[in-house]
Order: C-alpha cells, then sequence, then structure tokens
C-alpha cells in the first residue's frame, strides 16, 4: 500500500513539471508587458526599461523558468506586481474562504446527491425518480453563473433571505454553497442512481435476497457499497476541483476564494500571481485523483490486490 | 384444513409421511408488452423429508422460475397467479415480505447457477456466511464466525480459518460454488433449491459437489429440489423426477421408473438424446424443432408439434396429468386411462 502511493506521487512529479512549463510559457507568449502593466501606460520607458532589468525580464525565458521553478521549491512564487505582496501568502490568505465554500458545498452535494440517487433507484420510473432526476438534470445542464444569477436574484435581492454578496457570515455562504453545491449533487444523485439500477441486477442481489435481507437490508448491505465506489472516485475528485477555486460562484457572490484570485489575476496580468494560483490548484487536483485512486484500493478488494 | 393435509398425503410418494414443501397448481406469469407469458403454468410438485427431487427440461422450460416463485423471488413483470406454495403446513405463496424473510435462507434456501456472479464481490466470504445465520439466529458474532468455519470444513474448503477473510475474486468456481452450498446449509433448511448447480462447472468438480450435496442433505435431513438439464445428474442423485415442458410437468416418476419405462414422448426422446458409450452413431439423436414461443402455445398438447406419436386430437385438446402405476403420472392421451391427478 505504502509503495503504491509513493508511486503515484511519483508519477504526479512530471504532470506538475509540465504544468508549470506551460504555464510559465504561455503567459510569456500572450501579448502585454508587465512592467508597463505595473507602472501604467504613460511612464517614461527608461524607467519601464529599468524595472524590467530588476524584475529579471530580461534575461532568456530558460534562466527565468529555472529561477522560477527553484525558488518554488522554496516556496516562493514571486511577488504580486498590483498587491507588492508575497502570492504564497496571498493564496494562503484566501485559500481559507474557498474551503469554507467548498466543504459547504461538498455537505450539500453529499446529503442531497447521495439520498436523491438512492431513493430514485429504489422508487424507479416512479414519481420521486422523475422529480429528483429533473432536479438533477437542471443542476448537472444549467450553467452555474446562471443558477447563481437567478437565486441571488430571487432569494437575496428579492426575498431578502440572504446577503447580495460576500461572505463574512454563515447566511452569506447558504447561496453559494447551495449553487455549487447543486451542480455536483446533481452529477452525484445521476451516477448514484444508474450505478444503483446497475449493481441490483447483479446475480449477488439475489443471493442477498434469498439469504433472508429485506428489500432495504440487500440495497444498503450490499447493493450500496458496490455502487459507491464509482461516485465516491468522483465525490473525491469534486471536491478538489471545488478546493481549487469555483471561479464563477465566486465570483458572482463575490467570495474572497482562490477563484476569484485568478480571475483578478487575469484581468490584471498579474502573472505572478496567475502563476501561483494555477500551481496551487495543479497540486490540488493531484492529491484529489490520488486520494480519489486511494479511496478505490482501500474499498475494492479486487483492485486492492490487482497492481 | 384437514382436508388438504389428508389430499396432500395421499398424493405423498410414501405414504404416511408429510410433506417438507407442497407445491400445488402454482401459476406464474410475466406480464410483457408483448402479452402474457406462461412460464410456469399449472406446476404441483411435492416434496416428502430428506428427499431429492428432480426437475429436468430444455431451457425455458419454466424450472428456474418455479424455483423462482418457491423463493418469492420473481421480479416485475413476473407474478404468482395461482396455486398455492405450502411450507411443512404453511401457506407462504401470498406472505408478507417480512415473513417471507424469516423463511428464506432459513427454512428454504437457494444456490444457483452461476458460482461466479453469486457472491458479492467486495466482502469476504466469511463474512456472507454469517450474515446468513444473524439474520435468522440470535446468537453472537463470534459463534457465527465459528458455525461457518465448521460449514466451510463440512463443504470441503480447505484452510476454513483462513478462508473465511477470502474474497471471492480469490476462489475458484468449485469453491466458490461450495460458499453457496455452506450459505445455503448453515440454518440447516427443510428444504434447499439447487438451480443447476454444476452447470457453469467442469465435470470432475461436478460429481464433488453432487456428492457433497447428497452427503449433507442425508446428514441434516434436508430435502433438495435439484433444478437440470441434465438426465446423467437426475440418474446419479434423485429420488423422483419431473419433467417440464413449456412450464407443464410432462411426467413424473421415481428415478428408476423413468429411466425403465419412461412413458411421455418428451421423456423418451430426452433419454434418447444421452449418448451412450456402446452404440456407434454419427449423429446424436435429436428431438425435432425448437421449444415453442410461450406466447403462442399450440391450442392442444404443448409439445404436439414436436411428437413423433402426436394424433389428431392433440392438436385441439389439452391432455392432463395421467396416473398410470404407483406415483407415476404421464401428461399424454395415450394413458388416458389413468386417473386424472391435475389439480388435485
Amino acid at each position: 500500500m505504502f509503495s503504491k502511493v509513493l508511486k503515484r506521487i511519483a508519477i504526479s512529479i512530471p504532470v506538475l513539471i509540465g504544468v508549470v512549463l506551460a504555464i510559465f510559457i504561455m503567459l510569456r507568449i500572450v501579448p502585454g508587458d508587465p512592467a508597463t502593466t505595473m507602472m501604467g501606460e504613460h511612464v517614461n520607458p527608461a524607467v519601464i526599461e529599468k524595472i524590467s532589468r530588476e524584475m529579471g525580464l530580461d534575461q532568456p525565458m530558460y534562466v527565468q523558468f529555472f529561477k522560477y521553478v527553484a525558488n518554488a521549491l522554496k516556496g516562493d512564487f514571486g511577488t504580486s506586481y498590483r498587491l507588492n505582496r508575497n502570492v504564497t501568502q496571498i493564496i494562503l490568505d484566501s485559500f481559507p474562504h474557498t474551503v469554507k465554500l467548498s466543504l459547504l458545498a461538498a455537505l450539500v452535494a453529499w446529503i442531497i446527491g447521495l439520498s436523491a440517487g438512492i431513493i430514485a433507484a429504489i422508487r424507479q420510473n416512479g414519481l420521486l425518480d422523475r422529480l429528483f432526476m429533473g432536479c438533477a438534470l437542471m443542476g448537472v445542464s444549467m450553467p452555474v453563473f446562471m443558477t447563481a444569477l437567478i437565486l441571488q436574484y430571487v432569494f437575496a435581492f428579492k426575498l431578502k433571505w440572504f446577503p447580495v454578496s460576500g461572505f463574512d457570515s454563515f447566511r452569506a455562504m447558504i447561496l453559494p454553497a447551495i449553487v455549487l453545491g447543486w451542480n455536483s449533487a446533481g452529477s452525484i444523485a445521476r451516477m448514484t442512481r444508474s450505478n444503483l439500477v446497475e449493481v441490483m441486477q447483479n446475480d449477488f442481489i439475489r443471493t442477498a435476497r434469498a439469504k433472508g435481507l429485506r428489500e432495504n437490508g440487500v440495497i444498503v448491505g450490499h447493493a450500496l457499497k458496490n455502487a459507491m465506489l464509482p461516485v465516491l472516485t468522483m465525490m473525491a475528485l469534486q471536491i478538489s476541483s471545488m478546493l481549487s477555486g469555483a471561479v464563477l460562484t465566486e465570483s458572482v457572490f463575490g467570495v474572497p476564494g482562490i477563484g476569484r484570485l485568478a480571475v483578478n489575476a487575469i484581468e490584471t496580468r498579474d502573472m505572478p500571481l496567475l502563476q501561483g494560483t494555477v500551481i496551487f490548484t495543479t497540486i490540488l487536483i493531484i492529491l484529489g485523483n490520488l486520494i480519489a485512486d486511494l479511496l478505490y484500493n482501500v474499498l475494492d478488494p479486487r483492485i486492492r490486490e490487482g497492481i | 384444513m384437514n382436508e388438504q393435509l389428508l389430499q396432500a398425503n395421499s398424493n405423498a410418494h410414501e405414504a404416511n409421511t408429510e410433506l417438507v414443501l407442497d407445491i400445488r397448481n402454482l401459476k406464474s406469469h410475466f406480464f410483457t408488452a408483448k402479452g402474457v407469458v406462461p412460464a410456469v403454468d399449472g406446476v404441483s410438485i411435492q416434496v416428502p423429508p430428506g428427499k431429492i427431487i428432480g426437475i429436468v427440461g430444455e431451457s425455458g422450460c419454466g424450472k428456474s422460475m418455479t424455483a423462482m416463485s418457491v423463493m418469492g423471488l420473481l421480479r416485475y413483470p413476473g407474478k404468482i397467479v395461482g396455486g398455492s406454495i405450502i411450507l411443512s403446513g404453511k401457506e407462504i405463496t401470498h406472505i408478507r415480505p417480512k415473513e417471507l424473510a424469516k423463511i428464506r435462507g432459513n427454512e428454504i434456501s437457494m444456490i444457483f447457477q452461476e458460482p461466479m456472479t453469486s457472491l458479492n464481490p467486495v466482502y469476504p466470504i466469511g463474512h456472507q456466511v454469517r450474515e446468513a445465520i444473524l439474520l435468522h439466529q440470535k446468537i453472537s458474532k463470534e459463534e457465527a464466525k465459528n458455525r461457518v468455519i465448521d460449514i466451510f470444513r463440512a463443504v470441503g474448503i480447505p484452510e476454513p480459518q483462513k478462508r473465511y477473510y477470502s474474497f471471492p475474486h480469490q476462489l475458484s468456481g468449485g469453491l466458490r460454488q461450495r460458499v453457496m452450498i455452506g450459505m445455503a446449509m448453515v440454518c440447516r433448511p427443510k428444504v434447499m433449491i439447487a438451480d443447476e448447480p454444476t452447470t457453469a462447472l467442469d465435470v470432475t468438480i461436478e460429481a464433488q459437489i453432487l456428492r457433497l450435496m447428497k452427503k449433507l442433505c442425508e446428514e441434516q435431513g434436508t430435502s433438495i429440489i435439484l433444478i437440470t438439464h441434465n438426465m446423467g445428474v437426475v440418474a446419479e442423485i434423485c429420488d423422483y423426477v419431473y419433467v417440464m415442458y413449456a412450464g407443464k410437468v410432462m411426467e413424473q416418476a421415481e428415478t428408476f421408473t423413468l429411466f425403465e419405462k419412461n412413458s411421455h414422448p418428451y421423456t423418451q426422446g430426452l433419454l434418447k438424446s444421452i449418448p451412450k458409450l456402446d452404440e456407434k452413431t454419427d449423429r446424436l439423436y435429436t428431438i425435432d424443432g425448437v421449444v415453442p414461443n410461450l406466447l403462442h402455445l399450440p391450442e392442444g398438447c404443448s409439445f404436439c408439434t414436436r411428437c413423433s406419436q402426436a394424433q389428431k386430437r392433440c392438436f385441439s385438446e389439452k391432455p392432463y396429468l395421467y396416473e398410470t402405476g404407483q406415483n407415476h403420472g404421464v401428461r399424454c392421451f395415450q394413458y388416458e386411462s389413468g386417473v386424472h391427478l391435475d389439480g388435485k
């Protein structure tokens, strides 16, 4: 088990290097000179040149890259052009907001998604099934910014149940969590339902019935664990993607998290900050994948021995 | 009630023995979009204690569906529409799911054709068998575990203590079927239904499994309903045989009688189809034609379209099950002089 974890981490390293390289090159290809961005348009060209030199922007790209990686390994992702603060510090400051939002959203998604999926599977083709699957389809297929805007308009602006934006109270967190959670709940419910329905066709379900389990016992005791394997993977991936910043939800509700940080960095061409957030996000996603894989190992004895 | 019991006794294969399982005129139909499929169409089967009863027939003749009906395992669109199933004097045909769950796995159990897929892949086999005990008996988990290890030893699983924690994928098909038999026998049921238990296994394992079932049956006094399409298996271990075709019992007899005096043209055909070692033939015997579509059964005898001895009336009139000798019934007009056994 331990060697497997190490192997998986080792595989992740080239992925991380690739992402760093790609984002580094991309940000240097796009038009716009960082020094100009920092100082504004109407500044003496000599000043801009001086600043470029100070920032090391006149050096060849590979030199810049290795310097960046060397610093990054020490935990230093450079200084934000706009905010003039250490990028690592900025990310660590906004991450707690994203964590709060993600955990709340995940809670909404798991509780609603799983129970809706299970009930829909039991009442297959019934009224509840149709109702839940309709809601799930809406959650999956409606663009997040649209649900966000509609819920914001109805519940915050018209009904005034929640604040329109901000993230300073629990009440303010509810709407963003629902918007973000609905989307995940939709896919969790759909996947849980279809997996359960499929697993219930298996021969071992008949065995479970034949040995004297009642229908609920069959579902909870025998079908659920089999049906949950792929769903758990999806849930782990979902939460890692939520943690890496729900760009749209955070923007609409003004949540000062990682997602909004990235959007701001793009708008202001704040290269070090953008690089920092992308790399941070990548690490989170890789970790999420790793955890999903390990979960699978813990739950499925066939895979535990496979590799 | 008394009358029913009397009747049951009079029809039992051995006089004065109370039946463990008495299936009377059972009808299970499937309500499909194309129409009603009478998969089980008035089947009566009597199981005395400690006997092995065989049900033989081709694929789709309703033998598995009879078993599923008895276990209450029929799923939509299948449904029991008539008849009764009496398990040790108790009517279980339409009892509530809660009551049914108490009986299943406890008084009546079943093993299936597919040992490879009949065990849950994510739990250790020991726990799966232990569950069957804990569901029906109030004993501690530790005690139940010991019982599982005992039954594993009894069904011939090597290193039962270690195997207790094995997962199904670590076992061969033969071992998995032994686990299934263990699970079915662990509560000492009155009847065990074995639905083609050896079809998916190779021949050497088949003999072992059959011997094991017979041994356990004798030791525990459990009756077995053995469903098979293999006449050899029937000859080997069954005491009494029902031959089914298109949802109906065509012939019923003690095993010896069936092989000696087989009377129904269908049974004759089945027995002729068994290849013999001492005869040199180029082609094996087959019964002409195919099993009729249950949606469009012939108006008369359901076997008439394939029967070599069919008369004119066979195509328009349905024969009853006629008694031709002691404990011997045949559904064919050739034996019309006998007493009707149907519906009694």
